[in-house]
């Protein structure tokens, strides 16, 4: 059968998603809801130093104590874990060294949770404090003492540089080049659900973990490393997760803890974290200083780009190597750079080490060049949406940094969002205090390469029928709330002609499901939906060999749809779906395929060029307006548009949801929040600590403080994917902060060069402005931070072939004649 | 989760017996009605009392005839008919739905101070070594300070104080009746005035006052204030006969300030004079870092809020600017 001629039934038809009913009634059962008979509870003794030795750990009056069952501390875990191989730096409880305020250091197993917090008063540690280092500047300043004694130097964690093509050169003949220092300030992903872990060991004496995880194969592999015990006694579930956003990637210091106590224990293990240690877990937004320039023509052509970041790192590695590259790979997917220069670093500093929130590392330098873009567009006196035009990528493009553009819908998102917003009738022509702005970006559908080195398939979906007419659907993908449950159920049930209501979901428990690598980088429609296609394809075709002589057909000729099957030719004949399952089963024995998906293999060959690659890039523009008040700087979002290239809405419920939740996410980011830090005077305290680790002082917007949202959703199926559906759970989000800039310029012709955009830095740029000063508050200056020599790639116009060019040198030369 | 500590639970059905027990307990107890604060603040050990004293099961307390039960929630007096415009708002504006309709109208006014190096975990206070408030020596927000400036951030006493109100204390000794600003001493530890064996049983209102509440925050949806101005009026036509404003959240207790009061009397609200009030008004603001948002701008506008109580007291439309500044609508 051709699959373009049948009609959809499923896919793109909004639908109550398949896990509504659950999630609505209360039933379904999140980690924290899990309780076993004869359950012991763990809690955490926490660092109250940025940065010290511990010298000694006493717990003997903690064991004592009549209602506990254990203690733990650093030396019951000498092996290390880091959800990246490069980074391998964290121990579950902290052994020599404790590197920000909340860090384990000992864990108390009690009868119950007061008993245990009880006896965490009775554990004495002694440290040795350091000197704490309270960000990168503070950091590149000090080198010692070292807070983890490896990385490029001192605390400098990573340090890297890419060229494509000679930068300098583009700037210098460019008509002028625009140059600019941005920075956008931490904040955390903030999930209704605090972590938590249930650990025991199953009927066979094989450990079992249920944890609100998004990446249980991740956790999986760790928990095998760092407490020695084979893959295969291992079984981890992740539970419904209340919300991830990126915090629940990394293996936490909790879940080794509980699993540790139910081996030596013989009991099952419990843990909940508060919300105060879900800040300290973090793994959260970097803090990034950015220096952008760009070069620009008359016209309004872009020359070329020279990108550098300084992240604040915090005391971990984490996710922090892949973070470095995403603060500039992705920045010439939107538009046409012919040359690119990009310099990142990252340091340690004595703070809960950041990693991946929706958009990883992309955000920040997002930001940056939207609110560049539209100050370029004000210099030449050009529309910001036209100069956009004029500069865009195409379909099938390769960046100068030899990533391939796929399918791209942010054309059809720019002129829809115009034409939403009224854009030309608004733009700089509404009445003072009031302005609309404007603002792009693209995030990948699945990052191409694993976070460990290996060959196999991505994703893997198992897909069972049985003679009752229900289809089974087996995968490691996890339900973080995005909705992937309901993808898979519905790419099988389309493939295979039956409603979702015949489907049931299996997913994220290790112990039964075909690995998947996780609910991480938009990956899991494209990938596990790639996989689940394929399983369902490889059913179809049994059932439609096995019943196509019945009905007088061809085997390609079978058509499956809404519950029935039947020759393409003789719709009103056929069987049910269920006859047609018998008929099978009969036939063939018991049905069940599985299927696979690897990403393509990326074209860049150098080192490096791993990060960055996806089978397909998703598109957003957005226009927010804003209010501001000339007197107080006070900043009101009555509306906000946005157009997201998704390829196809699976579900456009779903979709949209996604979408709105994105914008929510990125206008609280752009308005309030702030994971920032308070180093007490330092001639009285050595204290670090954050400001407000509090779901009511670290401000967030709720729904009653939302706009209305205006959606499009772009569709043009993009071949590389299930249904052509590309990803919408991070992309919509990444617009929406420079848009708000961008807007409260329009509004009031003042920058604001910093994320969170607040009330008071308004009013201060707009004194500035009535003071004849520069109407701009943002950071001052850049740090001299020592860059590598960086790593010189031609672009694919120079006569490059993807991979580095040995002597840069003289591979510039050579350019440069060309 | 983060646990309680152990205390005993005293649930008296008579104000005498709350009385008597308070008496008998000495310091060691204290009163809890809605739990709203209190019970948090526990959790975090800014309070470990051995006896609570439940005021839930006292009728007495949640009367309306004559003055106001202290134990009415803060949902009851939003939705009374007759409470005043300036208290409805005040109360509107506390905290969520979900906490008016526990927190009570007493347990606002007898709300402990804030501070954002106080209103932390016991594990946060000890990695800073803890401040003056509690446990401390040093106040953090200013050093060189031997008071503790903890700000006062009930929303309903700047309302109560306009509306020229008075609190009724219950003790052994019987009955007294103050003025709601005489409640409050500038003091972060010792910030009220009510003794520790008294319960605050009611707050009588006299009528007659034109009044309104304006309240900054960061986030309209729910957040302690950041500023509070409370005003009332008494108009002739269009002259003022008498003006009450009051602040709240800029210091340790919420304050009338006099001069603007006086200013306004025998004026009409021209756009001058409101700006003339606003300035006297805003002057009165000092602000400490120690809650959320720039102190300098939070001071900075503090003369835009009391322009708009103003304004709305004369009759002009804020809807738009409550909405801004709000997501919230006078009913």
């Amino acid at each position: 059968m051709n699959e373009t001629k049948k009609r959809l039934d499923v896919i793109g038809m909004p639908r109550r998603r398949v896990d509504a009913r659950s999630k609505v009634t209360g039933q379904l059962r999140f980690a924290d809801d899990l309780a076993l008979p004869r359950m012991l509870h763990a809690k955490l003794l926490r660092s109250p130093h940025p940065h010290a030795i511990v010298e000694a750990v006493d717990a003997e009056k903690a064991r004592q104590h009549p209602s506990v069952k254990l203690v733990l501390t650093g030396q019951d875990f000498p092996v290390p874990f880091g959800i990246m191989p490069v980074s391998v730096d964290e121990y579950p409880l902290a052994r020599e060294r404790v590197r920000y305020v909340g860090d384990p250091v000992a864990a108390v197993i009690a009868v119950d949770e007061q008993a245990a917090v009880e006896a965490l008063a009775l554990i004495e540690v002694r440290y040795q404090v350091l000197r704490p280092v309270s960000g990168p500047q503070d950091g590149l300043e000090h080198p010692e003492p070292r807070i983890h004694d490896y990385g490029e130097q001192g605390n400098i964690h990573r340090n890297q540089a890419y060229e494509f093509g000679d930068v300098d050169e583009a700037l210098r003949n460019a008509d002028f080049v625009a140059e600019d220092l941005f920075f956008y300030e931490g904040n955390t992903h903030l999930p209704m659900e605090q972590q938590a872990s249930l650990a025991f060991l199953d009927q066979d004496g094989k450990l079992q973990i249920s944890s609100s995880t998004q990446n249980p194969h991740y956790l999986h592999r760790q928990l095998a490393r760092v407490l020695q015990v084979p893959e295969s006694r291992i079984r981890v579930i992740a539970t419904p997760n209340g919300g991830g956003f990126g915090g629940k990637c990394d293996p936490g210091g909790h879940e080794f803890v509980v699993c540790k106590a139910a081996l030596v224990l013989g009991r099952p293990v419990k843990i909940g974290l508060t919300r105060e240690e879900v800040f300290y877990v973090h793994r959260g937004r970097h803090p990034v200083l950015l220096k952008m320039k760009t070069g620009v023509t008359k016209e309004g052509k872009l020359t070329g780009m020279h990108l550098q970041t300084l992240l604040d790192g915090g005391g971990y590695g984490s996710h922090g190597p892949a973070s470095t590259f995403y603060t500039g790979v992705l920045t010439p997917v939107t538009y046409h750079y012919p040359r690119f220069k990009f310099e990142a670093c990252r340091v340690f500093t004595n703070k809960p080490a950041c990693g991946p929130k929706r958009g990883h590392g992309t955000p920040q330098p997002r930001f940056g060049q939207e609110v560049q873009l539209d100050k370029i567009a004000e210099r030449l006196g050009m529309d910001p949406l036209e100069l956009r035009l004029k500069n865009l990528t195409k379909a099938g493009d390769l960046t100068a940094s030899w990533l391939r553009v796929g399918s791209t819908g942010l054309e059809d998102c720019l002129r829809k969002v115009g034409e939403m917003s009224s854009w030309k009738a608004q733009h700089g022509k509404l009445e003072k205090g009031r302005g609309v702005g404007l603002a792009c970006s693209t995030y990948m559908s699945g990052a191409g390469v694993a976070i460990y080195w290996n060959k196999m398939p991505h994703s893997g979906v198992q897909v069972l029928l049985d003679r009752s007419g229900t289809v089974v659907v087996y995968c490691g993908a996890t339900e973080i709330g995005q909705g992937s449950d309901d993808v898979l159920a519905a790419i099988v049930a389309e493939t295979l002609g039956v409603d979702t209501g015949s489907v049931r979901v299996v997913s994220g428990d290790t112990g039964i499901t075909p690995v998947d690598l996780g609910s991480y980088s938009s990956r899991v429609t494209i990938m596990a939906g790639n996989a689940a296609v394929q399983a369902a394809e490889r059913l179809r075709a049994s059932l439609a060999a096995a019943v196509c002589e019945t009905l007088g057909t061809l085997p390609d000729r079978v058509v499956f749809s809404q519950g029935k099957v039947f020759a393409a030719d003789n719709a009103g004949a056929g069987m049910s779906f269920v006859e047609a399952v018998t008929m099978a089963e009969a036939q063939l024995g018991t049905l069940s395929a599985v299927g696979s998906y690897s990403p393509p293999k990326p074209p860049g060959r150098y080192k490096g060029a791993g990060v960055g690659p996806s089978p397909a890039y998703s598109f957003s523009a957005c226009v927010v307006e804003a209010e501001v008040d000339e007197r107080t700087g006070w900043i009101h979002v009555p509306k906000i548009w946005i157009a997201h290239d998704i390829g196809r809405a699976l579900n456009p419920v779903l979709a949209r949801g996604q979408v709105i939740g994105g914008v929510y996410m990125g206008l609280s980011e752009a308005m309030m929040e702030e994971q920032s830090f308070r180093r007490l005077p330092e001639k009285l305290s050595g204290a670090l600590v954050h400001r407000a680790p509090s779901m009511l002082d670290y401000k967030s917007l709720t729904a009653l403080d939302m706009p209305e949202v205006e959606v499009a959703l772009i569709e043009d199926p993009d071949p590389n994917c299930p249904y052509g559906a590309k990803e919408v759970g991070q992309g919509p989000l990444l617009p929406v902060m420079p848009a708000l800039a961008n807007a409260i310029f329009d509004a009031v012709g003042v920058r604001v060069d910093e994320i969170p955009v607040t009330p008071d830095k308004v009013l201060r740029a707009l004194e500035a402005k009535a003071a004849g000063k520069a109407a701009r508050v943002g950071p001052e200056s850049y740090p001299s931070v020592p860059y590598p020599e960086p790593i010189f790639v031609l672009p694919p116009w120079e006569g490059g072939d993807g991979n580095e060019s040995r002597k840069g040198g003289e591979k510039r030369a050579a350019a440069a004649m060309v | 989760m983060l646990r309680l500590p152990w205390f005993e639970y005293r649930a008296p059905s008579t104000l005498a017996e709350a009385v008597k027990i308070l008496a008998g307990e000495g310091p060691q107890a204290m009163l809890v009605a809605g739990g709203t604060d209190l019970l948090p603040n526990m959790k975090r050990r800014h309070q470990s009392p051995k006896v609570l004293v439940s005021l839930k099961g006292i009728a007495e307390l949640r009367k309306l005839n004559g003055g106001y039960g202290a134990g009415l929630t803060l949902a009851e007096v939003v939705a009374h008919a007759a409470t005043p415009s300036a208290l409805r708002q005040a109360a509107a504006q506390v905290a969520t739905a979900q906490i008016r309709n526990m927190g009570t109208l007493g347990g606002n006014l007898c709300l402990d101070t804030r501070c954002t190096y106080y209103n932390q975990t016991e594990e946060w206070r000890k990695a800073i070594d803890y401040c003056l408030k509690k446990d401390g020596s040093v106040c953090w927000v200013a050093t060189a300070s031997k008071r503790c400036v903890a700000v006062s951030s009930t929303d309903t006493a700047p309302a109560l104080i306009t509306l020229d109100a008075k609190v009724k204390l219950v003790g052994p000794a019987g009955e007294r009746e103050i003025p709601v600003e005489a409640l409050y001493q500038n003091d972060g530890i010792d910030y009220l005035s009510r003794k520790p064996d008294e319960v605050l049983s009611a707050v009588v209102i006299p009528s007659g006052w034109r009044s309104t509440y304006w309240k900054l925050r960061r986030r309209g949806s729910f957040d302690f204030p950041l500023l509070g101005v409370a005003a009332a009026l008494k108009m002739d036509g269009d002259v003022v006969t008498d003006a009450r404003i009051a602040l709240g959240a800029v210091a340790s207790r919420p304050f009338r300030v006099d001069k603007a009061g006086h200013f306004l009397k025998g004026k009409r609200l021209t756009d001058e004079v409101i700006a003339e009030a606003a300035t006297l008004v805003a002057n009165r603001a000092k602000p400490m870092d120690n809650t959320d948002m720039d102190l300098y701008w939070r001071k900075e506008v503090a003369d835009d809020f009391a322009g708009y109580a103003l304004k709305e007291l004369r009759g002009d439309d804020m809807r738009a600017v409550r909405i801004r500044t709000a997501r919230y609508l006078p009913g």
